[in-house]
């Protein structure tokens, strides 16, 4: 019987405890050996060479890294850091971009007003603007940068062939979703600069109603390759809905997962290219 | 002169390392800096916000997209079927083919510039000429009707500018215009046909080891490039317009 009852430590033991530090051990002890801990985290923080292979194997985010590496992939001067930074600034658009399409409307409209009242009204909304397009026009940049580093290096010779056509495909795809987020402020900027970029289509040979031979497939202003596009004969409200859907669902969906197969890859092919 | 330069030191470290900590660490030291330079970079400067879109008021010059000058530059050499349809085309392709046309085993990660000139000087020329080059032209010095404006220039709307742009079989001679089409046509399939041989002839040794197709998709990728560039020669120094007009396209 006296042995089930708790032991009611007296004031003198916790002071003496909490002096030593001794009482922070033991609720670190029992933090840690608790059910919820041990189900979340797998494994101690020490820097043990087991650790070191936990941290990235365990973890979800860090697992497309593989667990070691060639010391010569680290230097900088080597890869210029230029694929790794195009990806921070794609998921940093992720990030603002999905706190603009609370407050946007891609209604002929609204979507003026709407990027106004963003401006305005919202608070940081000028800042999650600006976020999201200077990190669109960044990536552009280092998308290029990436490219050429590659190239310099020959990084897409054998076994790297398929990884480099991936990356012509991540490219045109990152212009492609820069291009049409262009049109959504609805401003004359990005209507005049899509109806440059569009007016390119009715020329495409067969399937625009002004390219050549257009003549033989009997393509019309209404009904050719750049009225697919924009629905409609002119840059207008379908053309707007039309690429927001493109620029806020489907390309940033194809560019994700051709992003996942391009980093599986660079694993798949001996890690990043390197002086035998 | 000491006897050798020593190796470079990489050669000689093949060991690996653990990716925790030291590739994750450079990761987010990047990242912090990136993350630190947007933000600075986005409370300094405003994205654009021009009046409301007006499908009645044509701005001039009408610009596409900064990235997308060059090819728009191109539209003042080539008509629109090419420079914004079949020219990227031909850009995306030939950049997809280039691991496969590039059988030159060595410079295969690592930077080199002596074991492959060719290909250093083509794509650095491709790059920074023929994209950067023509988007920064396309950026700053086009203006009003699509004009040449120095910086210092005012972008004067009214510019006059003399049409004395004639095609290239007009500047031969040829007056009709079928003797001009099948003059141009010669002009143009002469091009292709001994740019082609002549690069065969010139590599012939190399066409047992890199195959005929390999060769054939290559030069004809290297003629439309440095087609693109006398074309562009050609209308700057020479005021030629087109080298081959057809009743269904021109070139
Ligand atoms: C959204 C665009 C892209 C992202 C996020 C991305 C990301 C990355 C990352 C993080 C790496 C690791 C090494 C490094 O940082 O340099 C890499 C390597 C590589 N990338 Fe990309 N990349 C993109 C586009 C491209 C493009 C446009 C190309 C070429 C056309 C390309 C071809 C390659 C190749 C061949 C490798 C292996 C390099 C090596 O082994 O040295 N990537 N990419």
């Amino acid at each position: 019987m006296a042995a089930n009852k708790p032991e009611i430590p007296s004031l003198a033991d916790i002071v003496a405890k909490v002096k030593s530090g001794e009482i922070f051990d033991e609720i670190k002890k029992s933090i840690i050996s608790s059910q919820v801990w041990t189900s979340s985290f797998r494994h101690g923080y020490a820097d043990t060479p087991r650790n070191r292979v936990l941290q990235i194997v365990s973890n979800v985010w860090l697992h497309l890294h593989p667990v070691k590496i060639h010391r010569h992939a680290l230097r900088i001067r080597f890869t210029w850091c230029m694929g790794g930074i195009t990806f921070l600034l794609f998921l940093s658009t992720v990030v603002t971009g999905v706190i603009l399409m609370f407050y946007y409307r891609p209604v002929g409209e609204y979507a003026y007003f709407d990027m106004k009242y963003l401006q305005y009204d919202v608070p940081f909304g000028m800042l999650m603007r600006n976020m999201h397009r200077w990190a669109a026009h960044a990536m552009v940049i280092t998308v290029w940068l990436h490219m050429f580093r590659v190239f310099l290096t020959g990084s897409y010779k054998p076994p790297r062939e398929f990884n480099w056509v991936i990356g012509v495909f991540l490219v045109t795809f990152t212009l492609l979703l820069s291009f049409t987020g262009y049109l959504l402020p609805w401003d004359q900027l990005s209507m005049w600069a899509v109806t440059v970029g569009t007016n390119m289509a009715r020329a495409t040979p067969f399937l625009g109603h002004e390219g050549p031979f257009a003549e033989f497939v009997g393509v019309t202003p209404r009904y050719d390759a750049r009225s697919m596009l924009l629905g409609g004969s002119l840059v207008g409200p379908p053309a707007l809905l039309r690429f927001y859907v493109l620029h806020c669902i489907f390309i940033p969906l194809v560019a994700g997962a051709l992003m996942i197969v391009h980093f599986w890859r660079i694993r798949k092919d001996g890690g990043i290219s390197g002086p035998l | 002169m000491a006897a050798e330069a020593p190796k470079k030191k990489v050669e000689g470290l093949p060991e690996k390392v653990h990716v925790w900590p030291y590739l994750v660490r450079l990761e987010l030291l990047c990242a912090i800096l990136v993350a630190i330079a947007l933000t600075v970079w986005s409370i300094v400067i405003d994205a654009p916000l021009e009046e409301a879109a007006n499908p009645t008021k044509t701005p001039n010059p009408s610009k596409a997209p900064w990235y997308f000058l060059g090819l728009q530059d191109v539209l003042v050499y080539f008509d629109p079927w090419f420079a914004g349809v079949v020219a990227p085309v031909f850009i995306i392709v030939g950049l997809m083919l280039i691991p496969y046309l590039d059988v030159n085993p060595k410079g295969n990660g690592y930077y080199t510039y002596t074991e492959r000139k060719v290909a250093i000087w083509v794509y650095s020329f491709g790059f920074l000429v023929l994209w950067i080059a023509l988007i920064i032209m396309g950026v700053f010095l086009r203006g009003p009707g699509w004009n040449l404006f120095m910086p210092w220039q005012f972008w004067d709307p009214h510019k006059v500018v003399a049409l004395v742009n004639v095609d290239l079989p007009y500047a031969f001679g040829v007056r009709t215009y079928n003797m001009a089409m099948l003059f141009g046509g010669a002009v143009v399939s002469g091009y292709f046909a001994l740019g082609t041989a002549a690069y065969f002839f010139m590599e012939r040794k190399a066409i047992k080891n890199v195959g005929f197709m390999r060769m054939f998709l290559k030069i004809q990728l290297y003629l439309i490039m440095l087609g693109m560039v006398i074309k562009i020669v050609l209308r700057l120094g020479f005021n030629i317009k087109y080298i081959w007009v057809t009743p269904w396209f021109n070139i």
